[in-house]
């Protein structure tokens, strides 16, 4: 009744395949533009930003990474971790070695170096499949974490091996270091999130993207109609790696302010970002923003009401979010294997019928 | 869409999530899960209880009661980051995360938000320089004093002579474990010992190749920067290949009671710094049990009292009311500010006769803070593991550290924070 498709006539191919071709999912969609650039901004404040939407906005941009390598091109990896502190060791490397250089710069260049790496360890990928892939995937993670704990060039010989992020700006407003206003550091993670996304949806769905759903499909039937596994491989690395550099840049410049490998992007990173696509939805884009909004809100949410709300000691509260969180992924994935965005899919058939089923 | 939802229950939550608010507030970035949680607890169980006693028996301080509200971090520097936000609003005097990581994160911050930091024995150690960390504090003692004091017992107990010795770092491979790596090459240099580093990495569950290499290479005496897991683990190890336990020494974070117990009898004779006293035999944990636990407001289930972690977490409480009261005094109002705390911090004065004032007798050093050294008078001592009486006890007196060595290290780390951030040299 609400929400339909009648009269919602196409007259040319380009309107037809756009990405939102319902007139509701348009609105929808501009809606949330405008909310999010000209409302949440006005609005924000420093605990909303620090525990809510920079770590939404960046794991975001992780899961979108993993999700085009692992969803679209079907090569599982365990090396997001890893490949997100080459992104971030990248960026601080640049931040004090080229300190006139616009930050924005040096984080696109930190997904480039990353994706350089990610190629250089995807390789194998050529040769091995699957879990043997995920293995080779597997050393990357502790190979790069070990690098940058072992040669003290990459924390530029401090101490404790500590990277702390100096204070950088985007035309004048600070978005690096203690002094970032809370819109500041929304607004540059929201502005790469946007720009990432559409790019992503774009790829996913030209040659590009169909090459690599090809190959994820049926690689050898993918070789026979002409997909050439290299390329289509290579690229997946390439532009998942670059979309991960990129998270990872943000996670330790913009979000964290400091970071050290072992801990900041360890095992359980890469795990954690696996995770949000596989309960999102693999091979989507929306599965992407719907896992990261899960894993990262889930644990805030419910901190907030266990402790906050009904007052529980804060280590029954931890260990019950763990149970909670635990209990609902098994819960999510029995009910829709194929994550929340098939959900919300499954929703949005519904609602088309809604209230006349039949 | 699924995340619109999502925020709008959590705007919910947050609205009903209505504070505690007290005048005074010591927020408790705590952890009782996770790898670190045996160290973490016993640590909030004594912050806590001693700010309860406050509000028992004193009414609060200067007549202003205190809270200690706790939020859990995992040892986790995101969950960190989370903590320092949601408590910030409510009026937070000062944070003591007790994480190397989280301290790293938060010194910039709470710069920027005018709000001290107070990290004694972990953190940035050369915070100790006030005149380039204005809001970080980390008296009574520091990593590096923990190393110089380390060596220094190992000293006592050579005949003054370490040259041709071997001596082996046990650390956990994070900021926490690489901060005395420094020190402890510069005091190789000076007494002519070899060092050899050992990283375990994080939570340090699995240390066969560790102790496989320290029974390869034959160390004279081993040092462990370690915590969590890992000091059981480390400790067990130790005794599995039968290195001699009286050459074993812990920084104060591998001293508690929790790392050798599992242990058992190998365990005795392990030593551990500690820049306290042991033991529960101090008047104010008789208060703490009167006021406190039989009254059925202790933080825990009472049974840490005396427990060396306990009583860090009492010393660490105590040194920040003794702070606020400084800053009553100073500001001349009960109801200090975070900034206020700060100078309160700066002028903080420990006398030996305060000390048995609170109750606690010869607990601690007596020193001063003043504006140049936030780091205080870095002395310690060494305690020993007994296994069959299950306590500590102290073997030597609160002595020095090597100054000489690590003030040079601290200049020169601090002189690099500086540069890097354009932070102007303070205090002249």
């Amino acid at each position: 009744m609400f929400y339909r498709e009648a009269g919602d006539f196409k007259t040319s191919y380009r309107d037809d395949s756009q990405t939102f071709p319902i007139r509701l999912d348009r609105m929808g969609y501009y809606i949330l533009m405008f909310v999010a650039f000209f409302v949440v901004p006005f609005f924000i404040n420093d605990y909303w930003v620090n525990a809510v939407f920079a770590p939404f906005l960046i794991y975001a941009i992780a899961a979108l990474g993993l999700n085009i390598l692992t969803g679209y091109a079907g090569q599982v990896s365990l090396g997001t971790g890893g490949f997100m502190a080459v992104g971030a060791y990248a960026c601080y490397k640049l931040m004090t070695g080229f300190p006139e250089v616009s930050i924005i710069i040096h984080i696109l260049l930190a997904g480039g170096i990353t994706a350089l790496v990610g190629v250089a360890f995807g390789l194998p990928s050529l040769r091995i499949k699957g879990f043997y892939l995920a293995v080779a995937t597997l050393a990357a993670q502790f190979f790069l974490v070990w690098v940058f704990n072992k040669v003290p060039w990459f924390y530029n010989y401090s101490a404790s091996g500590q990277i702390n992020a100096p204070e950088r700006s985007v035309f004048g407003v600070m978005v690096t270091g203690p002094n970032t206003e809370a819109w500041a550091k929304y607004m540059i993670c929201l502005v790469f999130v946007v720009v990432l996304a559409w790019v992503a949806r774009n790829l996913t769905r030209g040659m590009m993207g169909r090459k690599w759903m090809g190959i994820r499909d049926m690689d050898i039937a993918a070789e026979i109609i002409g997909v050439n596994p290299l390329m289509a491989k290579m690229s997946a690395f390439a532009v998942s790696s670059f979309f991960v550099g990129i998270a990872g840049a943000l996670f330790f410049s913009v979000y964290l302010g400091a970071a050290e490998a072992g801990e900041a992007f360890g095992i359980n990173k890469s795990f954690l970002i696996l995770f949000m696509i596989i309960i999102g939805g693999l091979g989507s884009i929306f599965g992407s923003f719907a896992g990261a909004a899960f894993m990262v809100l889930m644990p805030v949410f419910l901190k907030n009401v266990l402790v906050g709300g009904m007052g529980w000691p804060t280590d029954l509260a931890a260990h019950f979010e763990f149970m909670i969180v635990g209990g609902l992924i098994v819960v999510f994935l029995i009910v829709e294997p194929h994550g929340l965005a098939q959900l919300w899919r499954l929703a949005k058939e519904k609602l088309r019928l809604w209230p006349f089923p039949h | 869409m699924k995340f619109t939802k999502l925020a709008a229950a959590s705007v919910t939550a947050l609205m009903v999530a209505t504070p505690v608010l007290a005048d005074l507030v010591f927020p408790s970035l705590s952890y009782r899960t996770g790898p670190y949680a045996a160290g973490g607890i016993p640590y909030a169980d004594g912050f806590a209880d001693y700010f309860t006693l406050l509000n028992e028996r004193d009414g609060g301080i200067g007549g202003v009661m205190t809270s200690a509200p706790e939020c859990e971090t995992a040892y986790n520097t995101e969950k960190g980051v989370e903590c320092y936000e949601a408590t910030k609003g409510e009026g937070a005097l000062v944070y003591n995360p007790l994480s190397t990581g989280i301290t790293y994160q938060l010194i910039p911050k709470v710069t920027a938000d005018d709000i001290p930091l107070y990290t004694p024995g972990y953190g940035r150690t050369s915070a100790a320089n006030g005149k380039v960390f204005s809001h970080v504090f980390n008296f009574p003692a520091n990593y590096w004093n923990a190393a110089s004091l380390a060596v220094n017992h190992l000293l006592d107990t050579n005949g003054g002579d370490l040259s041709g010795k071997k001596v082996a770092l046990v650390y956990h491979n994070s900021a926490y474990g690489k901060e005395p790596i420094r020190t402890l090459e510069g005091l190789a240099a000076k007494h002519g010992f070899e060092l050899l580093a050992i990283p375990v990495d994080h939570p340090g569950q699995e240390q066969k190749a560790q102790w496989l290499q320290i029974r390869r290479e034959r160390p004279d005496f081993v040092l462990m920067w370690g915590w969590g897991v890992m000091n059981q683990v480390a400790i067990q190890e130790a005794a599995n290949i039968r290195y001699p336990m009286e050459n074993f020494i812990g920084v104060w974070w591998s001293g508690g009671d929790h790392d050798v117990v599992p242990a058992g009898d190998a365990a005795t004779g392990y030593k551990a710094v500690t820049f306290h006293g042991v033991g529960s035999d101090y008047p104010v944990f008789d208060d703490i049990q009167q006021y406190v636990v039989g009254a059925g407001k202790a933080a825990g289930n009472g049974d840490n009292i005396g427990k060396a972690l306990y009583n860090r977490g009492v010393y660490a409480a105590m040194l920040l009311a003794e702070a606020a009261k400084k800053a009553q005094e100073i500001h001349g109002t009960p109801d200090i500010t975070s900034s206020m705390m700060r100078d309160g911090m700066e002028a903080l004065e420990i006398t030996d006769e305060r000390m048995a004032e609170l109750g606690m007798p010869g607990f601690g050093p007596a020193f001063t803070v003043s504006c140049e050294n936030h780091g205080g008078p870095g002395t310690g001592a060494i305690q020993q593991w007994d296994a069959a009486a299950g306590t500590w006890s102290l073997i030597s007196d609160f002595g020095p550290s090597d100054m000489e060595v690590i003030q040079p290290l601290i200049d020169e780390d601090s002189a690099a924070y500086a540069s890097e951030n354009n932070i102007e040299a303070r205090c002249n």
